[in-house]
Order: C-alpha cells, then structure tokens, then sequence
C-alpha cells in the first residue's frame, strides 16, 4: 500500500488528479453548506455579468439564479452520478466477467455474446430511450449509465481470470477442495483487482459526461440542478451571456480531465495490462 | 476471405434481431397503452375507436405473437408510423440517412487522420516539448463534453467573428445550386465534423502515439534499421503500419460512440440528420420513432463493425503473408 501510494506520488498526472479530484468532492460535500442559497432561487437581475458582483461571482443565468452557485451544487450530481453508476456498472461486470471466465466452455460462451451484444448497441443512445422510457429521474439516469458501461468491465475480468486460474496457488485451492466460490472471491478476484481499478476510475470520469449529456438533452433529473442542464438551458441564450455556457462546460472538463489523470497515475503506479480494445 | 464475410455477416444479422426483440419490449415498457395514445393523438378516446385500434395494430394479440409481427415489419423495413410527424418512421429515417452519413463519416476522417498524424508526430519527437503540447491537448480534447465542444465552436467562430454559420445544412433560401451549393454544404459542415471528430481525434492521437512508442522497441525494427533502411521508410512501412492495428480497433469499437455523438452535435447545429430526429422524437415523447432510429442507429454500428473488421485484414501483414 506504502509502495502503492509513492508510485502513484511520483507519476505528475497522477498528484495533478488527485488534487483536482479531492478539490471537486470537497466542493460537492462542504460547498452547499457554505453556499446556502438554492441554485433555483432568483438572486439579482437576469443575464448580470460575471465579476460584476462579488456576492455573485460568476453572473446570473436568464432567470437571475446564481451561476456559481449552480456550478456548487452541481458538482454533488455529476461525482454521485459518476461513482454511483460506475459501482453498479462493477457490481454487474464483475460476477458475469468472473464467471466467464472461471467456468470457461458453454458459460463462457453464454455471457461473452451477451456481453458483446451489449458492446455493440451504441451506448449513448441505448442511454437516451432507457432514460426517455423510464423517465428522467436520478435512478434511470444511473441505472441507464451503469448498463452501457459494465461490458468492458467484464471484459477486463474474464481476461484476468482466464489468466490467474492456471497459476499454481489457484490449482492448489482446487486440489484442497475449496468450493468455487470461494476461491474466486479469496483468490482470484483480488489479484485482478488493480486493471479493474484503473478502468473504473477512467469509467467514472465517462459517466459524467454522459451524464451531463444526458442532462443537456433535457433528460436529466427535474428536481437537480447539473452542469449538464446548466449548458443545455444556456445554449438558446448563449448570443448574449456566454457566461451560463462557459463555466458549467469548464466545471466538466476539469473533472473528467482529473479523473483521467488519475487513471493514468494509476495505471503508472499498478502497472496492470489494461486491455486496449476493452474501451 | 468470403467465408469470414458471410460468417461475419451472419453474425450482424443475428445481433440485429436481437435488437429489434429487445426494442419490441422497450415500446412495451414506455408509458401508456399505445392504443390509448393512438386514439389521443387521433383526437378521439371512445371505446370503441380505442378497441378498433387495438384490433388494427395486433395490440388484442397475445405477445408473442404481437413480437411476431413486429420482428415481421422491421424485417420488411416497417419500423411503424409517427403519429406526431404523420409519416411512416422509415421514410423520415431515410430522408434525414444521408445527412448522418455525410457528418459522421466526414467527423470520422478528420478525427483519424488528424489523430493518426499528431500522434506519428509525438512519437517521433517522443519527450520534446512537441510531445508534451500534443500530449496536453489530446488529454483536454478527451474531457470535454461535446455539445460544450459545440457551443464554444459556436461562440468562436460564428458570433465572435463570425466566418462560419452555426446552424443547418445550407442557406435556407438561397436556393443555390452545382459546386457554390457543394461550398455552402461544406461550410455548413466544417463546425459540426470539427466538433465531433474533435474527442476522437484525441483518441487515435494517443492511442497511434503509445502504439508506435511500443512497435519501436520490437526486434523487426531493429533488423530494419541493422538492413541500413532509411529512418523514414522504418518509420511509415514497419512501424506505422503495425502500429496502425489498435487504431484500427479502436475506430470499430467507437462507431457507437461516434453515433451517440451525432445526436448532440445534430441537435446543437441544427443538422438535419437521424440524431436530430432523435431529439425532436425525444421532446415529443414519440416512441415509435425515436425507437425506430435506434434500430437503424445499432444497424449503423454492426456495419461499421464489419468494415472495420474487413479493414484490420487487410492492415495487417500477418495476414497477408498466411493467404
């Protein structure tokens, strides 16, 4: 773990994410407390300009609500949405991947097509009738998000377990007679732990921005504010306050820029074959 | 070579229908009894004209047989009628393919070539600030969303000094015609291909880049240079091309993504494509349509998956020495 976290210290892109990362979820836990004012509350005059007030930093959108305090606020939608969907998104992949490739032959067989059907539907897409189907609510948008995007997750998976169930400590459990759950829980899945980490925290970062797509195409949440809608309301108006478009947009592209990096600090510091075609 | 068509073929074909399967059940899962609805929009909901609907459409059928029926219709290209546009769904699909098809495959050009040239250039200057400078904007193109790709391209280029039009296919009303209504199409196009090829050409950057920094280090390279070949022919005939087949890969894997992507870019430029149509569907809540152009979207997909496939044969010279 020591040796863990003065690689992943060492690699630039790796300290650059976090930092990012760590100022992004401080924002969503302790920024609402500090901003107490509802992002859907009217503060001042429509369409104020940034910098122009220091009690509104960052300007107002066309019914006079807080930019900045929507950026705030925001944040909490786009991190629960994005680690949400992508612990879901593992909690599905990951049995069907072990399994996989575990039980190798007809098993095998059985969950890598239905896995590549799942590949194959374009995923966005998929996201926008499942949402548009099941009404926008904060559980569809997850719920969609999370099943276009466990299939490289048990891609990765099954890759790893073909692998690691020929190594000899693995074959020693099965002369022992341990049952076949236990040695793919005790002894296989966490020596194939850290690729999966380093695509979750790559999936994390996809899953903002399809979120905030989503939102921008007016499938978000109703009752949450997300940079995602913030953009898409500001789009018709964005002639005469490029403000409302700008900063929410800035906001996503520093978040997933910091998760990716992340992904790659982890990726120097595990050094895992991370499958290539996977994504 | 055929038989890997006809098989690959096959395969498509089967993922298709399993599908449509699916989409049947998804029109069952969307909200209200679709004879109901029908009757509403038709702007009468007694029920008897409720009842005769129902009848008409095979709703009173038990559901697998009703399954039957649909999987019959997509299969004679019937993919049902939009009530809100008052036209079948597959004569709107076809009016608006062509604009799709001119978008993304002019997105998916750019992106690669763009992407396959910066990223032959990074490696080469592998560890010069050049390196570093693709490296940085490949990273930022990757995270940005692209419908904000969109806006700022909008507020660049066609409100700050406006050289490009930000919305559309061509000058509505100005009836042009021959090569100046080729330069209007193309001047409306530039924005919304940038846009989209934008994240992917950060893709094949760094992916052409990590590749060919990889390939460099195999023994063959050396044996090319130890035969006294010229760095620039190493370079393009040994190391790019064998470098070239992740890419290869990677473009199959995102012709979703690059669809997914259409529909945003569609319907902040206004492009009057199949994602556009999407959208409009989505705000009408017409289920019927926006299903449909989901079908043909996963269609699209498993078409450009065969290509790639067939392409990534013929790039790899593996291959080509076995045949």
């Amino acid at each position: 773990m020591k040796q863990f976290w003065s690689s992943m210290l060492k690699s630039p892109s790796g300290v650059i994410g976090l930092i990012i990362l760590l100022l992004a979820v401080g924002i969503a836990l302790f920024g609402p407390m500090l901003f107490p004012n509802s992002p859907w509350r009217m503060v001042q005059r429509p369409f104020l300009p940034p910098f122009t007030l220091s009690t509104v930093p960052l300007g107002t959108d066309a019914l006079g609500r807080d930019v900045f305090a929507g950026m705030i606020f925001g944040a909490r939608v786009s991190l629960l949405v994005g680690l949400v969907s992508t612990l879901v998104a593992l909690v599905v992949g990951i049995p069907i991947g072990a399994m996989a490739g575990y039980f190798g032959g007809r098993v095998d067989d059985a969950l890598m097509r239905f896995t590549e059907f799942f590949q194959t539907i374009p995923s966005f897409a998929l996201a926008i009738v499942l949402v548009a189907i099941l009404q926008p609510s904060i559980y569809s948008i997850v719920a969609s998000i999370a099943l276009v995007s466990w299939p490289p997750v048990a891609r990765l998976v099954r890759g790893e377990v073909l692998s690691l169930r020929t190594r000899e400590y693995v074959q020693a459990a099965i002369v022992t007679g341990q049952s076949n759950s236990w040695i793919i829980l005790r002894e296989i899945l966490p020596n194939a732990l850290s690729p999966v980490i380093v695509l979750a925290s790559l999936m994390v970062a996809t899953a903002i921005l399809l979120e905030s797509s989503l939102s921008f195409l007016g499938l978000g949440d109703p009752n949450l504010i997300s940079w995602g809608y913030m953009v898409g309301a500001g789009r018709t108006v964005i002639r005469q306050a490029w403000w409302i478009t700008v900063f929410p947009g800035v906001a996503i592209l520093i978040s997933v820029l910091g998760l990716n990096l992340i992904g790659e600090g982890l990726n120097d510091a595990l050094n895992p074959r991370l499958s290539r075609e996977g994504r | 070579m055929l038989s890997f068509v006809a098989q690959r073929v096959l395969k498509g074909v089967i993922v298709l229908l399993a599908i449509v399967v699916l989409n049947f059940f998804l029109i069952r899962l969307a909200p209200g009894d679709p004879a109901v609805v029908m009757a509403g929009e038709a702007g009468a909901s007694d029920q008897v004209f409720v009842k005769q609907l129902r009848e008409k459409f095979g709703l009173d059928k038990p559901l697998p047989e009703q399954l039957l029926i649909y999987v019959k219709g997509v299969v004679s290209l019937d993919l049902g009628f939009s009530f809100r546009q008052q036209a079948p769904v597959t004569k709107l699909i076809g009016e608006r393919l062509p604009a799709t098809l001119l978008l993304t495959l002019t997105a998916f050009a750019i992106s690669l070539i763009l992407g396959v040239l910066f990223g032959t250039f990074a490696a080469r200057f592998a560890g010069t600030f050049l390196d570093t400078a693709i490296t940085v904007f490949a990273l930022i193109f990757y995270a940005m969303p692209i419908f904000w790709v969109a806006l700022m391209g909008i507020l660049l280029f066609s409100v700050t000094v406006d050289w490009l039009p930000s919305f559309g296919y061509e000058t509505v009303g100005a009836n042009l015609t021959g090569l100046s209504h080729a330069v209007d199409v193309a001047k409306h196009l530039i924005m919304p291909a940038m846009t989209l090829g934008l994240f992917f050409m950060a893709t094949y950057t760094r992916m052409t880049r990590a590749s060919m920094l990889e390939v460099k280090r195999l023994d063959f390279v050396k044996t090319a240079r130890a035969k006294g070949l010229s760095d620039a022919v190493i370079q393009r005939r040994h190391v790019l091309r064998n470098a070239l087949l992740p890419v290869v890969t990677l473009a199959g894997v995102h012709s979703g993504t690059l669809i997914g992507g259409a529909v945003i870019t569609e319907t902040v430029f206004a492009w009057p494509g199949i994602g556009r149509l999407m959208y409009d569907a989505l705000l009408q809540r017409d289920y019927n349509l926006l299903l449909g152009v989901f079908v043909i979207c996963s269609a699209m997909v498993l078409i450009f998956n065969l290509i790639t496939d067939l392409v990534y044969r013929l790039v790899d010279p593996r291959i080509e020495f076995a045949s």
